[in-house]
């Protein structure tokens, strides 16, 4: 019961994106046409599964009993640019379709906040092994959810007929702004 | 200004290079600021304290009591002199509108509720934020928890006796919830 | 190089978060009052002009292959060094800032103006680019929260301006109102710029 409210909380009640601000350059970036938000979407939930476990493993055994707490910022992000890399080493073999459409996005996962963020975030909320990969799984569910919906409206949008002053990103960012609005009725949820 | 090739040497070299200044680096800054990380955390705890039992003088001993799982509830007792001062006990609750939140119990000798002080929150700025002002706060000041019935604070939308804030009942009882937590947990833990 | 015009391309016609969108997470999430926003942008401008002049030293003794890693480490190292020091000189602010303090290390601006600038530029020219995009960036967070602040909760650094009861225009403190903030700001600088 425990790990439904987890899901159904990091998905719709605190989604990663549009409550908890982490995760934005690729939202906006990545979110204009929806195969590429799918992508995106499948792959961050790679490399956060991935890095959470591996960051979690190293927090626990390695930093924590030597007392070496304060290298966790440093560590951490050097473990999600080595898993980023490996990713791209596997992507081009397996799928050098989905590796060309991602383009320059895939080495910016290693910038996205939303990985390092949740890395740090189950670290704090003192979660074991177990939850956090639930807690991580949903919150990449919750971030692609965002994505694919945003990129849904950023379709429609580029066909309407918006200011010239607001078109491109002022747009979508009040877009995104109303779509936070929504997803605010989702409170109380749990 | 040529570069250096990507020689495998010169790259293992550059990096250990970078690492194990950077490493040193912070080992030191950590070290100056490990003191006053400390102190500044305490002092924390010992405002929050002070604010709901402002008679106190020292923290005579601080109990750890284990709550629902991983949890875990602190119970000070409190000492002006050698004298009791009360209890403070930090408590949270997890039916917050936005999650958990924690506060800090102030419990006179005599049972009732001294003060109380909301330490974090993520509460709905201008609804749930309202319950750490005084307007609703002070309600629970001299209350004794031990008088009321099932000896429960409730909201009076739930029958009990709390002017929840208005469209905000929600934070409200969880704040009760907060509070009878640190109540019961004080109990168990034998208080004074 | 024309230092005057290195420092100030961060504030208007390169500002880092309404011109060249990096640096959009922390923008959104800390700025729901000014002096948030102060005290991110301040702490991002010592990383950013501090791993600029390091990154800008160091910068012919990285083989190109390992410069990432290398440049990763040293920006790393000084947002912890930052972290470190606001626990324990300005410990209510850390709190404040949370998790985003950590997240400086992934601000696209501190790899960005690393990769684009310091990496090939000399150590002072990179200490200036650093030092005006961080400005900058403050200056465009503190914009922003000031707006959202006055607007969501009627005060502007902590000074409340409408009766003690009152309450703002609550949307625009939590999510909704950052990205709508941050959205029409963006469309202004685009027309400020144009017609400059």
């Amino acid at each position: 019961m425990e790990y439904v409210i987890i899901l159904i909380s990091a998905i719709l009640v605190n989604n990663i994106v549009l409550a908890q601000f982490l995760g934005i350059c690729p939202f906006l970036g990545v979110s204009t046409k929806t195969e590429t938000a799918v992508g995106m979407g499948a792959s961050v939930l790679f490399v956060m599964t991935l890095a959470t476990i591996v960051t979690f493993l190293v927090q626990q055994y390695v930093l924590v009993p030597l007392n070496l707490a304060f290298l966790q910022t440093i560590s951490f992000i050097l473990i999600i640019a080595a898993l980023v890399q490996m990713l791209e080493i596997i992507l081009k073999k397996v799928s050098p379709s989905l590796y060309q459409a991602l383009g320059i996005y895939l080495p910016l996962i290693t910038t996205n906040c939303a990985v390092l963020g949740v890395a740090i975030l189950v670290i704090k909320k003192n979660f074991n092994l177990a939850e956090s990969v639930v807690f991580t799984v949903a919150t990449a569910l919750g971030f692609a959810l965002a994505l694919i919906i945003f990129s849904g409206i950023r379709e429609q949008i580029a066909l309407a007929d918006v200011p010239k002053g607001m078109k491109g990103i002022p747009i979508a960012l009040v877009t995104a702004g109303i779509l936070a609005l929504a997803f605010m009725g989702f409170a109380g949820l749990v | 200004m040529a570069k250096r090739e990507s020689s495998f040497k010169n790259m293992a070299m550059a990096l250990f290079v970078i690492t194990a200044v950077a490493g040193l680096a912070l080992a030191f800054v950590y070290s100056v600021t490990k003191e006053p990380i400390a102190i500044s955390q305490k002092a924390k705890i010992n405002n929050a304290i002070k604010m709901v039992v402002p008679e106190f003088e020292t923290i005579s001993d601080t109990v750890v009591m284990p709550v629902e799982g991983k949890d875990s509830i602190r119970i000070h007792r409190l000492l002006k002199g050698t004298e009791k001062s009360g209890v403070a006990v930090e408590t949270y609750t997890d039916k917050g509108f936005s999650g958990r939140f924690s506060l800090m119990v102030g419990f006179a000798p005599d049972g009732s509720i001294s003060n109380i002080e909301v330490l974090e929150h993520k509460e709905t700025p201008g609804l749930g934020t309202k319950m750490a002002l005084p307007a609703f706060k002070d309600q629970f000041k001299g209350l004794k928890i031990s008088d009321l019935p099932g000896e429960k604070l409730k909201v009076k939308k739930d029958g009990g006796s709390v002017d929840a804030i208005t469209a905000a009942t929600i934070s409200s009882r969880a704040f009760c919830d907060a509070v009878n937590r640190a109540y019961e947990t004080n109990k168990k833990g034998g208080n004074q | 190089m024309n230092q005057w015009n290195n420092f100030t391309k961060g504030f208007l016609r390169e500002n880092p978060i309404l011109v060249l969108l990096l640096g959009t997470c922390p923008t959104l999430a800390v700025t729901s009052s000014a002096i948030n926003g102060l005290g991110m942008g301040l702490a991002t401008t010592f990383v950013l002009f501090m791993s600029n002049i390091f990154i800008s030293v160091v910068k012919d003794f990285v083989p190109d292959k390992v410069r990432i890693p290398a440049f990763v480490v040293v920006i790393a190292s000084f947002v912890t060094i930052v972290d470190l020091l606001m626990q324990a000189y300005t410990p209510a602010l850390s709190n404040q800032l949370g998790i985003f303090i950590p997240l400086i290390v992934v601000n696209c601006i501190v790899l960005g103006r690393a990769e684009a600038f310091a990496a090939k530029n000399n150590v002072f020219s990179s200490f200036i680019d650093g030092l005006g995009m961080g400005l900058g960036f403050t200056m465009a967070l503190v914009t922003i929260g000031g707006i959202r602040e006055m607007l969501g909760a009627g005060s502007i650094f902590g000074y409340k301006f409408i009766s003690e009861t009152a309450d703002g225009i609550l949307v625009f403190i939590l999510a909704p109102g950052a990205f709508i903030t941050l959205g029409f700001l963006i469309a202004i600088l685009k027309k400020i710029n144009k017609s400059s």
